[in-house]
């Protein structure tokens, strides 16, 4: 049993709610006193029907508005997986959330009403789902009921979004037509798609292959904490804890560390205070190397043979996610995993269109929800890795250092 | 070209050690938490660990010690007393921080209540649970804790399913569910102004069970009252309510002696028990899997108060 982490990505009442209540519904996630609950809110609805959308609507606000403010996670689990849904409303600062709920998602679910086919919205669901590599997508095709379960309106729809896919390069694609509200291909196939030759919606999620989504190959170790406990029998232990973010280490290995370019070699590993000899991305243990040398939090162990960029120009693809606009030759903080450090946005280059992916002409601010492309500069070098080859060490936050708020997400090129 | 998980490990010899190949969803949770842990202990100075004795914490220790030994913890664990506590959890809170050798801090309701001069709740199971965010702020300012490591879930309720794993408060203690921070990939922003303190979450992505399969596979000891055992209680609109000085009893009251264990231990007047004949955990994790009603549904009684009621005390500067 493994983790599938994924977001639904759609436009407001595409049925995004209600798809994930069925989801929890149909995988018994959800519990008496739960459903009592949203039985007594739903009352107020006409049909006398239990409205499944109420089950992600966490917050009073947005009970009251009916609208969703921001990323909830859900949980459910089925003998083969645990599931770990981001859902980010559909709306005003829906880029803003998506990226944040997309930066972790093994999968995106793509949610189209099939009424309406391919939309503006279905691009930019899609382009953000590229912009942060998720590795699979699922698109849904909803409210099939509607239209008469129509093989044709889902082949359509299939073929539009294929050169959608096509144009921003998405990998693995699975296309399903369902019926959140009725239930239909979400758990079990159904009979009304008998023209429909592939897999049940929790099918899929249960069997794509997330394994090999890590990457084994570029070893790297941002070192968090060292720990040192100075007493008299471990009088000079000192191990470097940590999270191995991608690859494999093993005692005996040849080492850098980053950016100081120090060498040693691994002479231990520990992981929950045992020895192993070997470790794999994502544990989280503790390196020993053979010689004393200068390493503290921020640094990167990575393996001597394969080595990230070290370098303080960074281009990247940013998306701003702060109220108060970027100003190129403002000086923020960059942080990449356990490293911080100050950085000034140099120049814009160009604005992406999330909706067309066209290029236009560099604004002057970027704005909440922008996507630009931006040169940036750091005080001192970073070790780094394109975003599109390590996802696990090419994202970076910005933060203002005036408020501490996380203002924008660097995709670094 | 990206090698795959078999080919990585089969260029040297596998060593009986080696977990990888069996690296499941506790390993992956497991991992995630001591990645938050060690971030903590990395980008706070004064942090702390808020330490009940009930199960969820009990893991929150266990995790500490796979982030931190053999060095020790970098921050004390802090028990806030209601004063309305199972003997057995406070047992076992003793003896768990006796064994680790690790530091305590007891801030107790009580006094707060007498120093403030707070009113107590009055009624049939007068609470201290809204008292008790007074006493955790008084211990934050204090200690000057710039964080406080909590056993929270976002499976237990709705308004959780929305906090961020670090958590940033101002200096009331305050949640702004609109002003949270993005979090993104596994990077935590930690930073904040002086006053301000961040509630750490580090098994936000564990569900009830999650945390009933992990203290199986680790061999966690955990107090005797989860586990099934003979106890007066009463019965209150469908809950079971453990008898105790802290509970006013009328005439009209039916009190018997029922087997029972607890989903989760708070205080005695806020947690209700469940009918139950597990004696083992393997009994236990069979119920929790059987069951129909949420665990925060069927054992707390605070919560039942109105349908926003965790948002309102988190607003206010719990939890
Ligand atoms: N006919 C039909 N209606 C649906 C289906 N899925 C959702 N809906 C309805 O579409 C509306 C919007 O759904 P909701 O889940 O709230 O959309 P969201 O805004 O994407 O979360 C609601 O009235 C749903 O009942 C479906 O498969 N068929």
């Amino acid at each position: 049993m493994d983790i599938l982490r994924f977001i639904t990505a759609g436009s407001v009442d595409d049925g995004k709610s209600t798809l994930i209540g069925r989801l929890l519904y149909d995988s018994k996630s959800i519990m008496i006193d739960q459903l009592e609950a949203i039985e007594k809110q739903s009352k107020n609805k006409e049909d006398g029907e239990i409205d499944l959308a109420l089950l992600t609507d966490g917050l009073r606000a947005e009970r009251e508005q009916g609208i969703t403010i921001d990323v909830a996670y859900k949980y459910f689990s089925t003998p083969k997986r645990k599931f770990i849904i981001a859902d980010a409303p559909g709306h005003i600062q829906y880029t803003r959330n998506m990226v944040t709920g997309a930066s972790n998602a093994d999968l995106a679910i793509i949610l189209v009403d099939a009424r309406h086919g391919v939309v503006e919205q279905t691009r930019r669901h899609s382009i953000i789902a590229s912009l942060l590599n998720i590795p699979h997508i699922v698109v849904a095709i909803n409210k099939m009921d509607l239209v008469n379960n129509s093989e044709d309106v889902y082949n359509n729809i299939v073929i539009d979004y294929a050169a959608v896919a096509v144009s921003l390069g998405l990998k693995d694609i699975k296309y399903i037509p369902i019926s959140a509200i009725n239930g239909d291909n979400i758990v079990e196939k159904s009979a009304n798609f008998h023209w429909y030759e592939g897999q049940s919606l929790l099918d899929i999620l249960e069997n794509v292959v997330v394994a090999d989504d890590v990457n084994y190959t570029d070893a790297r170790f941002p070192v968090q904490y060292v720990i040192r406990p100075q007493t008299e029998e471990l009088h000079d232990y000192r191990g470097y804890a940590g999270k191995i973010i991608s690859g494999v280490y093993t005692v005996g290995d040849a080492v850098t560390v980053q950016p100081s370019g120090l060498t040693s070699t691994i002479s231990a590993i520990e992981i929950g205070g045992l020895q192993v000899n070997k470790a794999t991305a994502p544990q989280s243990v503790v390196l020993h190397l053979k010689d004393n040398i200068d390493i503290s939090r921020g640094d990167v162990i990575v393996q001597t043979e394969n080595q990230p960029n070290v370098e303080n120009t960074l281009e990247v693809l940013l998306c701003w996610m702060d109220n108060k606009p970027l100003v190129p030759g403002n000086k923020y903080l960059l942080q990449i995993n356990s490293r911080v450090v100050r950085a000034v946005v140099k120049e814009i280059e160009y604005k992406l269109n999330v909706n067309s992916l066209q290029q236009e002409p560099a604004p002057e601010k970027a704005m909440l929800n922008d996507v630009i492309k931006a040169t940036i500069k750091t005080a001192s070098p970073i070790p780094y890795d394109s975003y599109k080859k390590l996802r696990a060490n090419g994202g970076a936050i910005l933060i203002d250092e005036t408020s501490n708020v996380t203002v924008g997400a660097c995709m670094i090129q | 070209m990206m090698m795959n998980i078999a080919t990585a490990l089969n260029t040297s010899p596998l060593q009986a050690e080696d977990k990888t190949l069996t690296f499941d969803y506790l390993d992956q949770l497991e991992s995630e938490s001591i990645h938050i842990l060690r971030e903590v202990a990395g980008q706070f100075e004064r942090p702390v660990l808020l330490f009940s004795g009930g199960k969820d914490s009990i893991v929150l220790v266990h995790l500490a010690l796979k982030a931190f030994r053999p060095g020790k913890f970098p921050f004390p664990l802090m028990h806030i007393d209601t004063g309305h506590n199972f003997t057995e959890a406070l047992d076992f809170r003793d003896t768990m921080v006796e064994t680790l050798g690790e530091r305590l801090i007891v801030r107790k309701v009580a006094d707060t209540i007498k120093e403030k001069k707070l009113t107590e709740q009055k009624g049939k199971f007068a609470s201290r649970n809204a008292l008790q965010t007074f006493t955790l702020l008084d211990a934050i300012e204090e200690f000057k804790f710039d964080a406080c490591i909590g056993g929270a879930r976002r499976d237990e309720e709705k308004a959780r399913a929305k906090e961020r794993i670090f958590s940033v408060r101002d200096e009331f203690g305050q949640w702004d569910p609109k002003l949270q921070r993005p979090e993104l990939w596994n990077t935590y922003n930690g930073r904040i102004h002086k006053g301000e303190n961040v509630r750490v979450f580090p098994i936000s992505n564990w569900t009830e069970l999650d945390i009933w399969n992990y203290i199986r596979r680790n061999n966690i000891e955990l107090p005797s009252i989860y586990f099934a055992h003979n106890r007066e209680v009463l019965e209150w609109e469908g809950q079971l309510v453990a008898t105790s000085e802290f509970i006013k009893l009328d005439a009209a009251d039916k009190v018997s002696v029922k087997k029972v264990r607890y989903r989760t231990v708070g205080d005695m007047t806020c947690t209700a028990a469940v009918e139950s004949t597990a004696s083992n955990i393997d009994d236990i994790i069979k119920e929790i899997i059987a069951t129909k009603t949420s665990e925060r549904g069927e054992t707390r009684i605070d919560d039942r108060v109105s349908e926003a009621a965790m948002e309102d005390r988190k607003k206010g500067g719990y939890f």
